[in-house]
């Protein structure tokens, strides 16, 4: 169909070009603006802007309506730039309701941009926020452009023509906001139109023709209304050349176990429980299929871990995902993995903790579990990803460590990243990894015994899969003799296979990249791991700005880390790290390498705003 | 060149390893008629892969010259079920026991079954913790002293059986180890079944339990005490002199002393689509009733990893095999 962009003519005010915008778009959980926001994202990112995501939501599905539980929030960075972080104060704030404006407002920079839906602050409407007075009235909004929009009544006179029940009028309210939004920053209505379409279109043309109206009637208010003297521009980012396409972590990590799987011509296969924020791991893998992906929805956590370890015997790309909680099920699991020395990935996607904590919050709490969290010595190969796009390459190597030293290896995502979204470079397919992997090959028996625990220079074990004719052995969790797999209570022999399991994680240092240093080499180290990438390396490039003698330097591998760690850290003065938990990297920096490092921790299931480690930075630097 | 195919003997199963059961356990005979079957159906060693649990039974693996798998307690279903998805082709025995399957593992077991994986599932049923030396099992009876239940276990048991019955399962059985001839053709049985195929064993654990299943196995009172199930036969026992006749819902003993015809008897139908006649049989329990010894039940569906593989292979018919450069530039893309 012929979509109708000529509706959404350009404007005719001023335009006022900035580099960059961030706006939070913030409304009851019902209210759509988790869509709001990935649209306006979209937009931006086809655009041409560099675009860093930041949604954040309740954990109910629909909270009690009109309450500050039940706001759900989604905020964007767009800019001419190239950016790494979603942005700390906010240059526009949209709220659909008093809870939204009173749990978001402290974030809109002084003079910013508030537009709220003025229908909704009736007397109901305060006291289901809890307030006893409308902001709108009693000062509190009186440091920002307030822009008072009448959205409820002109969204549903915008829809009229529809003959929508007044229910269903109501909810095209974030398209009459994107509308709006979309025209004050001058966005293409166009992918947004053909969303509409493809969402409803034929499903409900009804809906899509409301929706189709609420947002021209958005669009042609802010044309309309005298409250917009301007418009803002921000031109296109100037990213490395190439094709870009927009990535939540989720989906990148998906992404990147496909890729791993075809790059290592393995099908792939998924054990895993619906948890938040992993599950869409499992949502995207399962739409896959035709890549040979089989997706298990197991019965627990613990089925879902010991499914995959079961398609690794049978020489599969195996891969469980989860969050905390569900990796604390799966210790003993993984412990098995280690010991029957089987390639697979095991994915947390960090959430608050500790027990059910805060299951929409981000957090790095579960390092310490990742790297110590099972019985006996259990060292597991361990990297995190240090943004959205990131979670591409990262799991392709995770795939590349655990197929080349037959390990479990361990990815560590968090909400944030895996929710965030940001532009990826679309990678030449031949220009990815080949990932090498062989299963012996069938042989008469001899009488000779056929050894599955006999090493390679790797200290891998040979991948015997069921199957292959003459090469019958038996694995278990059970201590194993090296060489010859039988369960062995031999006392050296333990040492030694312990010894053997750790030394297959230390040699891993030698296949990943060394560590790279972003700044001075002296002075002040800044050293962070994961998710808190993008506010990090933003907050260090500020206080270079201002002067100081601060490097930055980027942990993705935690176990092993990489090889020259040692040697950088005593190059610094200070040492900070920044972390979003009360200190779990610092610890194990500390008890590896005699460093007398500093922590700048946060554990409020935020990430961290580039002010507060500018501030915290320049405080010891 | 010969085109025959090698032909295995029972001893060809046997793996270098010593077996460190306790001498007289009940494990020896089914691990005896394990091998002999596998030969018998001409199974292959790389095709068969057996996973087990933890517990006593659970050691089973070690003991084959075939793939295996000794893994975490309680979670074989979950291990055979990641290894048959992916290798359909494969034939997965699970080797578990009361403890394994019951307690710490229920969960799992009655998902595999109701998912009907096309694997074996052997539960070795001695009514105790042997491995961990003598605690009462879910299986065990009220009142049951052991050294946890110093004044008597005051859990009720559960019946392995209806469980297996009550997730749907398509094949549910019941052998006795030392019952030879019936546990190997119980076993092919099994074997020859397309799902689930839940197999209890009454085994004899003559350190911590001995005795319990004597009334089944011992030559002079078993043919009292048990019902050999035979499809389309009626129920009949203790040397033709007694059979089960329905009244209503409930099984009731009669005396086949001419009073009564042996049609008005409980014929069995293990292809009987609705569960509920084989948990009647199920759980008529010694003394009260002979113990029912066979296929309870042996129905057809369709089976999970019939099903998982099918939606690849439909996905890829309908889509094409997956491409990389497809998959990244579907979608909304832009050019820097």
């Amino acid at each position: 169909m012929i979509l109708p962009t000529d509706q959404f003519p350009p404007t005719q005010k001023p335009s006022e070009s900035v580099s960059g915008v961030t706006v939070r778009l913030a409304g009851d959980s019902g209210d759509g603006m988790q869509l709001l926001g990935t649209q306006l994202t979209n937009t931006s990112a086809l655009s041409g802007n560099d675009v860093a995501t930041f949604p954040d939501f309740p954990a109910e599905i629909r909270a009690p309506r009109g309450t500050r539980a039940g706001v759900s929030g989604f905020q964007v960075q767009f800019s001419a730039e190239e950016i790494f972080t979603p942005g700390d104060g906010l240059d526009a704030l949209v709220c659909m309701n008093p809870a939204a404006l009173t749990t978001n407002l402290t974030d809109l920079k002084k003079s910013g941009i508030l537009i709220v839906n003025s229908d909704s602050f009736e007397a109901k409407d305060l006291k289901l926020a809890k307030l006893e007075e409308s902001p709108l009235e009693d000062g509190t909004t009186d440091p920002y452009r307030t822009i008072h929009v009448p959205m409820t009544k002109l969204t549903r006179g915008a829809v009229e023509s529809t003959g929508l029940s007044t229910k269903f009028a109501d909810r095209c309210k974030n398209f009459f906001a994107m509308g709006l939004v979309f025209w004050l920053y001058g966005r293409d209505v166009e992918p947004t139109l053909r969303f509409i379409d493809n969402k409803f279109g034929k499903k409900a043309p009804e809906v899509a023709e409301a929706n189709r109206l609420a947002l021209k009637a958005g669009w042609n208010y802010g044309e309309t209304t005298e409250d917009f003297a301007s418009t803002y521009q921000v031109s296109a980012a100037e990213l490395k050349k190439g094709n870009y396409k927009n990535v939540m972590g989720n989906q990148a990590l998906a992404w990147g176990l496909i890729s791993a799987a075809k790059l290592s011509d393995k099908d792939l296969f998924l054990g895993s429980y619906p948890i938040t924020p992993a599950s869409d791991i499992l949502h995207e893998l399962s739409k896959h299929k035709n890549f040979g992906v089989r997706t298990f929805q197991a019965e627990d956590e613990i089925a879902a871990v010991c499914s995959a370890i079961g398609a690794a015997f049978g020489g599969s790309m195996a891969v469980t995902t989860s969050s905390g909680p569900g990796i604390a099920l799966k210790g003993e699991g993984m412990g098995l993995g280690l010991m029957l020395e089987l390639p697979m990935i095991i994915i947390d996607v960090q959430r608050g903790g500790p027990s059910t904590g805060l299951p929409t919050k981000t957090e790095q709490s579960d390092l310490l579990m990742a790297m110590y969290g099972r019985n006996g010595e259990s060292p597991l190969p361990v990297v995190a990803a240090q943004s959205p796009a990131d979670c591409f390459r990262t799991a392709i190597e995770a795939w590349q460590i655990a197929t080349r030293y037959m390990i479990p290896v361990m990815i560590l995502s968090d909400g944030y990243i895996a929710n965030g979204a940001e532009p990826w470079r679309i990678p030449e397919v031949d220009s990815l990894p080949k990932i090498p992997v062989s299963h012996p090959a069938g042989q008469k028996q001899n009488g000779e015994p056929f050894l599955p625990y006999k090493r390679d220079e790797n200290l891998a074990r040979p991948w015997a899969i069921p199957g292959t004719e003459g090469l019958m052995h038996r694995v278990g969790g059970l201590e194993k003799e090296d060489g010859t797999g039988n369960v062995s209570y031999d006392p050296d022999n333990h040492q030694h296979m312990v010894e053997t399991r750790a030394n297959k994680v230390a040699k891993a240092a030698e296949f990943l990249d060394p560590l790279e240093v972003d700044g001075p080499d002296s002075g002040t180290l800044v050293l962070s791991w994961g998710g808190t990438y993008g506010s990090c390396r933003t907050a260090v490039k500020a206080c270079q700005e201002n002067g100081k003698s601060v490097a930055h330097a980027h942990l993705r591998w935690i176990n092993p880390f990489p090889r020259n760690l040692g040697e950088v850290l005593k190059r610094y003065d200070n040492v900070l790290i920044p972390e979003l938990n009360t200190g779990q990297l610092r610890l194990i920096i500390r008890n590896e390498f005699l460093v007398d490092a500093k922590g700048f921790n946060k554990i409020k299931g935020k990430p961290f705003s580039v002010t507060e480690l500018v501030e915290a930075i320049e405080a010891i630097a | 060149m010969s085109t025959e195919l090698p032909v295995l003997k029972a001893k060809d199963f046997e793996s270098d390893q010593d077996v460190r059961w306790c001498p007289g356990c009940g494990d020896y005979s089914i691990l005896a008629q394990m091998k002999k079957v596998l030969a018998d159906i001409g199974a292959k060693k790389e095709s068969t892969v057996f996973v087990s649990g933890i517990g006593c039974s659970s050691r089973f693996p070690y003991y084959m010259d075939t793939y295996g798998m000794h893994s975490i307690h309680g979670r074989a279903p979950a291990f055979a079920t990641g290894l048959k998805s992916t290798r359909p082709e494969l034939d997965v025995w699970v080797i578990t026991g009361d403890g394994d399957a019951l307690s710490i593992g229920g969960n799992h077991l009655v998902h595999v079954i109701r998912r009907n994986l096309d694997i074996n599932i052997v539960l070795f049923n001695n009514s105790i913790y042997g491995l961990t030396k003598g605690q009462y099992s879910p299986t065990s009876k009220i009142g049951k002293v052991t050294k946890s239940t110093p004044r008597g276990s005051i859990d009720h048991p559960l019946n392995p059986l209806s469980i297996a019955i009550a997730a749907e399962g398509t094949f549910v059985a019941r052998s006795v180890d030392t019952n030879i001839k019936h546990l190997c053709e119980t076993f092919k049985r099994a074997h020859a079944h397309k799902g689930t195929s839940f197999v209890e064993v009454y085994q004899n654990c003559n350190v911590f339990n001995d005795g319990i299943w004597d009334y089944a196995k011992d030559k002079k009172t078993k043919d009292q005490s048990t019902v050999v199930l035979e499809h389309g036969k009626p129920l009949v026992y203790d040397n033709g002199t007694k059979g089960i006749r329905l009244n209503g819902f409930q099984p009731e003993i009669v005396e086949l002393d001419g009073n009564v015809a042996v049609d008005d008897l409980l014929f069995h139908n293990e292809k009987e689509t609705q569960p509920h006649l084989a948990n009647v049989l199920a759980r008529m329990r010694f003394p009260e009733f002979p113990e029912p010894i066979g296929v309870f039940r042996a129905v057809e569906r369709p089976t999970y990893d019939e099903g998982i593989n099918q939606q690849v292979e439909e996905a890829q018919a309908e889509q094409g095999v997956g491409d990389l450069a497809k998959l990244y530039a579907a979608g909304d893309t832009w050019t820097v």
